[in-house]
């Protein structure tokens, strides 16, 4: 530790290390994070910042709006389902690149690529292989699930938003997988060996519950990426057909920059991020919890 | 005997079900590489069969109607210069926040870990509102500003945990030979911190090469436009002529491929790293 006498001196030291990023954070995250909770209880418009306040009105006119609590609902099974089946294919992926195979390095770069792409990009990608592709396999060899385009259906678009998103993810938290998998200690999965434990018995009783760490780190860093998600959305569905698949991020942004619902729009743009807090806070208290145990 | 073949039908069976899961994650880039090749009307009568013959007219198509050259410049320039700034900054930030003990040091780290919380959607109304009266969106200067505004409570985190583990004996060694603050922190700190830069310029580089929905409130002139912005616009216009826009993906994809085969093991280093911490 360093000390610097005098407030000149002091001066001195914080404008050289910390002056302009200290300058650019504040202006950049805090003035808008303050202001924007200053906007959702004035009368303010995109353009106007108005000092004439308005209470909880905004707040009660975004838990009224119909379509921003279906919007919720909708991002909330989107995420359930994304969640699940990412960790699930991603950890079968992991131990599956573990085994001892020749190639398994070759395999691990190609199951993580997709995670590389922008979420635009691989949007309309897979906007090609569903309305497309599939389309074509479905009529040809006469496939009833394929033979028409789950994009224009209402009830198997955000079935194509979640695969999307396991493909995109699952290769990320497979590496997350694979770091858990070989920080286990070689003596205690061979003495389990050595005692008559099979594959499936090491799997149980030892692998996963050595890997509490690893599963809570993939299972919220999913958590906020499905939550949050908004490129593939735009670019596969646009929250299409017939709003069926308009998850929250892109519901903000439609009210705020399409209707100009400036103040609702931020109420909700607020809202959203106390539940991001709650899911970010929740995961900080159980991982304290697990270091304590550990 | 039995152990030692049975182990070989487990090791055939993960190799099968190995190939074919990477062929199901690479199937979608394959299409669109084969598809890329073919005219309007082959992708139409069938997505799946193979080119009839190579023709590069679609990429010549897709370079010029995306802008290929100016948009690929643009994508390069802001995210090269937008992370050697956010390294800059936040590596003395950091150094300061662990060097000097000083009260409002805690304060704005504690602010910075805080914030790291907030969405994005939840800054970009009051953001636009901001920046739009002040006149200062559509530059790519401005564009830069905002990724170091976005991007510096993350390096500066990971920074500060590493330089907590840097001893001081070497600082303290050069400032008897009479250095000057910056000097040590120049000479002396910064090319300890060489392995946790890699870490961090990665996973800056793939948040703001990919980046959307910032560039996309910023910048408004075409010729500004990166290169996720341009795939977008550019789809809006072609959707009906598949190969092209099929050609105009692989020219996207390109850059960002070419640097994982390069860069692999660092890559895949530095996201994994990112994550734990």
């Amino acid at each position: 530790m360093y000390s610097e006498k005098g407030f000149l001196n002091k001066f001195k030291v914080f404008a050289l290390f910390g002056g302009i990023p200290v300058f650019v954070f504040l202006s950049v995250v805090i003035v808008p994070f303050l202001l924007g909770i200053y906007m959702t209880i004035t009368n303010s418009t995109g353009t106007d910042i108005s000092t004439e306040f308005v209470g909880l009105q905004n707040y009660i006119g975004a838990f009224k709006d119909q379509r921003f609590l279906d919007s919720i609902l909708l991002t909330f099974q989107y995420t359930f389902w994304s969640l699940i089946i990412t960790n699930v294919v991603a950890f079968l992926l992991a131990l599956l690149v573990t085994s001892g195979l020749k190639a398994q390095n070759f395999f691990r770069m190609g199951f993580f690529t997709p995670n590389l792409i922008g979420g635009v990009i691989l949007g309309f990608i897979w906007q090609f292989v569903f309305t497309r592709i599939l389309v074509h396999i479905g009529t040809s060899m006469h496939i009833g699930i394929f033979s028409h385009s789950w994009l224009a259906d209402p009830s198997h678009s955000l079935w194509a938003l979640i695969i999307v998103s396991v493909w995109q993810n699952s290769g990320y938290m497979m590496l997350l997988y694979i770091a858990g998998l070989t920080g286990i200690p070689k003596s205690l999965t061979e003495a389990a060996s050595l005692d008559g434990a099979n594959y499936w018995r090491t799997l149980k009783s030892i692998k996963i519950p050595m890997m509490v760490a690893s599963f809570t780190v993939s299972i919220f860093l999913t958590l906020q990426r499905s939550f949050m998600v908004y490129d593939t959305n735009l670019s596969l569905t646009k929250g299409g057909p017939y709003r069926s698949t308009e998850m929250i991020s892109m519901h903000v942004y439609n009210d705020a920059f399409l209707y100009q619902n400036y103040g609702i729009g931020q109420a909700k743009a607020i809202i959203l991020f106390l539940i991001v807090a709650v899911i970010a806070i929740t995961q900080v208290l159980l991982m304290k919890r697990k270091e304590v145990e550990v | 005997m039995k152990a030692r073949s049975s182990n070989r039908m487990t090791q055939v069976l993960a190799y099968g079900i190995s190939i074919l899961l990477f062929a199901l994650y690479i199937f979608p880039f394959l299409l669109i590489i084969i598809n890329s090749f073919k005219t309007r009307l082959e992708v139409v009568a069938s997505p799946v069969s193979l080119p009839k013959s190579i023709d590069f007219s679609n990429y010549i198509e897709a370079f010029q109607t995306m802008n290929y050259g100016r948009t690929l410049i643009n994508s390069l320039a802001i995210t090269v210069v937008s992370v050697l700034v956010i390294l800059i900054a936040s590596s003395m930030l950091a150094y300061l926040l662990v060097r000097w003990d000083w009260k409002i040091n805690k304060i704005i780290f504690m602010l910075m870990v805080a914030s790291m919380i907030i969405p994005f959607q939840s800054l970009m109304i009051p953001f636009v509102t901001i920046y739009g009266n002040l006149n200062l969106l559509n530059s790519q200067g401005m564009l830069i500003y905002f990724y170091l505004g976005f991007g510096i409570s993350m390096a500066t985190f990971m920074f500060h945990g590493f330089i907590k583990s840097v001893p001081v004996d070497l600082e303290e060694a050069a400032i008897i030979d009479g250095a000057g603050k910056f000097k040590v922190f120049y000479q002396v700190v910064l090319p300890v911190l060489k392995p946790i830069t890699a870490t961090i310029a990665i996973l800056d580089v793939l948040w703001i090469w990919n980046d959307f929905l910032l560039p996309s409130l910023v910048l408004v002139d075409d010729n500004m436009r990166t290169l996720p912005l341009s795939t977008f616009y550019f789809f809006g216009k072609y959707t009906s002529n598949y190969s092209v826009a099929m050609a105009a993906l692989v020219l996207v994809l390109l850059p960002i491929l070419l640097f994982y085969f390069i860069m692999q093991k660092k890559i895949i280093a530095g996201v994994v790293d990112g994550a734990v911490k």
